[in-house]
């Protein structure tokens, strides 16, 4: 996108680049509570765990403080196109990026407990998961930064690989439980690892969205590719 | 569908639903329609090659940065340049089968089919109800009663008739700055127009009187074609169903006032509503 003129207002400019100044520091404190919630399973590492937790109580306050600017931007400022839509998907946004928050922060607290189980399987599949989802957060960080819609695109298409592997690991969880059921408490928390991974990566489409219809004006169409099928997986809906 | 699904996709139409809804919003058949037209102040250009349609019983917003030519057009639209030796218009500006700026068009016929509204107040100095009668007289001739209706009618419409109901004979003089507009509103309704234009109505008011108008002008279009020149965008977004964006004697972009002020598709007019005009 070609980089718009200053407003005549210059305090108006300096408000609008503390809005993105706050989401882009939102954006970096959620991907790294990813990246250790992701080290946490992986590596076994209480540490890590514990460092993606105390990391929440930020990424809250950070959204109050978005909410704030932005609830005090329309009333004073009145924003209009590309700057009312900016302020408006800064709401969305931050909304989506305390829910990745979340999601990281019960991923971690997850494998604390499942620290305390021996795994005869291999996690390569939720290892991969964990991979191409901090790639869409990361990419879709990184056009936030940009206001890049070519790459909100690109992430928003990207969704559904997470979908298919979540899918995958769903059928061999279950499979896991029913050859053992001492499997069954530590394939659940996997289970909802695996949810809460794929959860992550839906929010990450949602900022596609939002960053799509703040740059360009224009809504992506209604049907996101969707491939999440395990509501289905054991009860099929009667077509 | 899951429940999850269906409102996944709710929050997604949420987002682009003001605009839905703006293009939605259907144009009527104009009553006046603009074809390539130029005006000119002697050898200088103030229109250039403008296309525009006025909706019936629609409420269409100019803006513009000054010298932009929004309120050349409303000159135009009432021949008013034609006091003006040296000012002449060339192109289509079609009402009803009759090109407004043929030089054989009757004037007063046309002012009386197309009223205007001034950005101060204009009341002549007699009383309230000699100056709705006045411009009455001016086309027909009516009874006492039908004149005391038409000036009940003018002034009901006109959002006063409550206020000044009882001190008809008072001069207009006498009216607030919110209440002398309104009374020029009254008068211009009066002679039964079918366009309106409003040529900075609200500029001169307090912000009560300004709504007052604002919520009236909502009412007038129901029965009339409204054209409002405005240098106050919020009350664009207000009051317009569609919005026209000039910039050196050129309409740059004309779209529902819902989608110009969410997603403006001309860079300009963008940079021009959010300030950043250079």
């Amino acid at each position: 996108m070609s980089v718009a003129p200053e407003h005549l207002v210059k305090s108006f400019d300096q408000e609008l680049k503390r809005l993105r100044n706050l989401m882009t520091e939102m954006g970096g404190i959620v991907e790294t509570q990813v990246a250790l919630a992701a080290d946490a399973i992986m590596n076994r590492d209480a540490t890590s765990a514990t460092r993606a937790v105390e990391e929440d109580p930020k990424v809250d306050a950070l959204e109050r403080e978005v909410e704030k600017l932005v609830i005090r931007l329309l009333a004073l400022r009145q924003p209009v196109a590309d700057d009312l839509r900016r302020a408006v998907s800064a709401l969305k946004i931050t909304g989506d990026l305390e829910r990745i928050g979340d999601y990281a922060a019960n991923v971690a607290k997850r494998s604390i407990v499942l620290a305390q189980f021996s795994l005869p399987y291999s996690l390569a599949g939720l290892a991969h998961m964990a991979q191409l989802v901090q790639g869409q957060l990361k990419s879709i960080i990184d056009a936030l930064g940009d206001n890049d819609a070519e790459k909100a695109v690109e992430v928003w298409r990207s969704d559904q690989v997470v979908d298919d592997i979540y899918n995958a690991l769903f059928r061999e969880l279950i499979t896991y439980m029913m050859e053992d059921p001492r499997n069954i408490t530590p394939c659940t928390h996997l289970l909802f690892i695996a949810k809460n991974l794929e959860r992550i990566g839906d929010h990450a489409t949602n900022i596609a969205e939002n960053l799509y219809y703040t740059v360009t004006g224009e809504s992506l169409p209604d049907s996101r590719p969707k491939g999440d099928t395990s509501a289905f997986a054991v009860v099929r809906p009667q077509e | 569908m899951s429940t999850a699904m269906s409102v996944s996709q709710d929050r997604q139409a949420s987002f682009g639903g003001v605009q839905a809804r703006a293009s939605d919003l259907r144009m009527n058949e104009p009553r006046i329609a603009i074809k390539q037209l130029n005006f000119y102040y002697g050898s200088n250009q103030a229109l250039k090659n403008v296309q525009l349609n006025f909706p019936d019983r629609q409420v269409t917003g100019m803006i513009g940065p000054s010298g932009c030519g929004k309120s050349t057009l409303l000159r135009v639209l009432n021949r008013m340049y034609d006091l003006y030796p040296g000012q002449r218009a060339t192109g289509d500006v079609m009402m009803g089968g009759m090109n407004i700026i043929d030089p054989a068009v009757d004037l007063n016929a046309l002012r009386a089919r197309i009223g205007m509204v001034f950005q101060k107040p204009t009341p002549f100095p007699m009383t309230i109800y000699d100056n709705i009668a006045f411009g009455v007289k001016l086309h027909e001739r009516l009874s006492k009663a039908e004149m005391d209706e038409r000036i009940e009618w003018s002034l009901t419409r006109g959002a006063l008739w409550e206020e000044v109901k009882d001190r008809l004979n008072s001069s207009a003089m006498a009216l607030s700055g919110g209440q002398q507009q309104r009374l020029c509103i009254a008068r211009t309704i009066a002679v039964r127009p079918e366009v309106i234009l409003f040529d900075e109505p609200t500029s001169a008011l307090d912000p009560i009187s300004t709504l007052k108008i604002e919520e009236l002008i909502d009412e007038l279009k129901h029965d009339f074609t409204i054209a409002i020149v405005t240098h106050n965008m919020q009350q664009a977004a207000r009051c317009a169903d569609q919005v026209a964006f000039f910039y050196l004697g050129e309409m740059v972009e004309v779209a529902p006032a819902g989608e110009m002020f969410t997603a403006p598709k001309q860079r300009r007019t963008q940079e021009y509503i959010t300030g950043r005009f250079g």
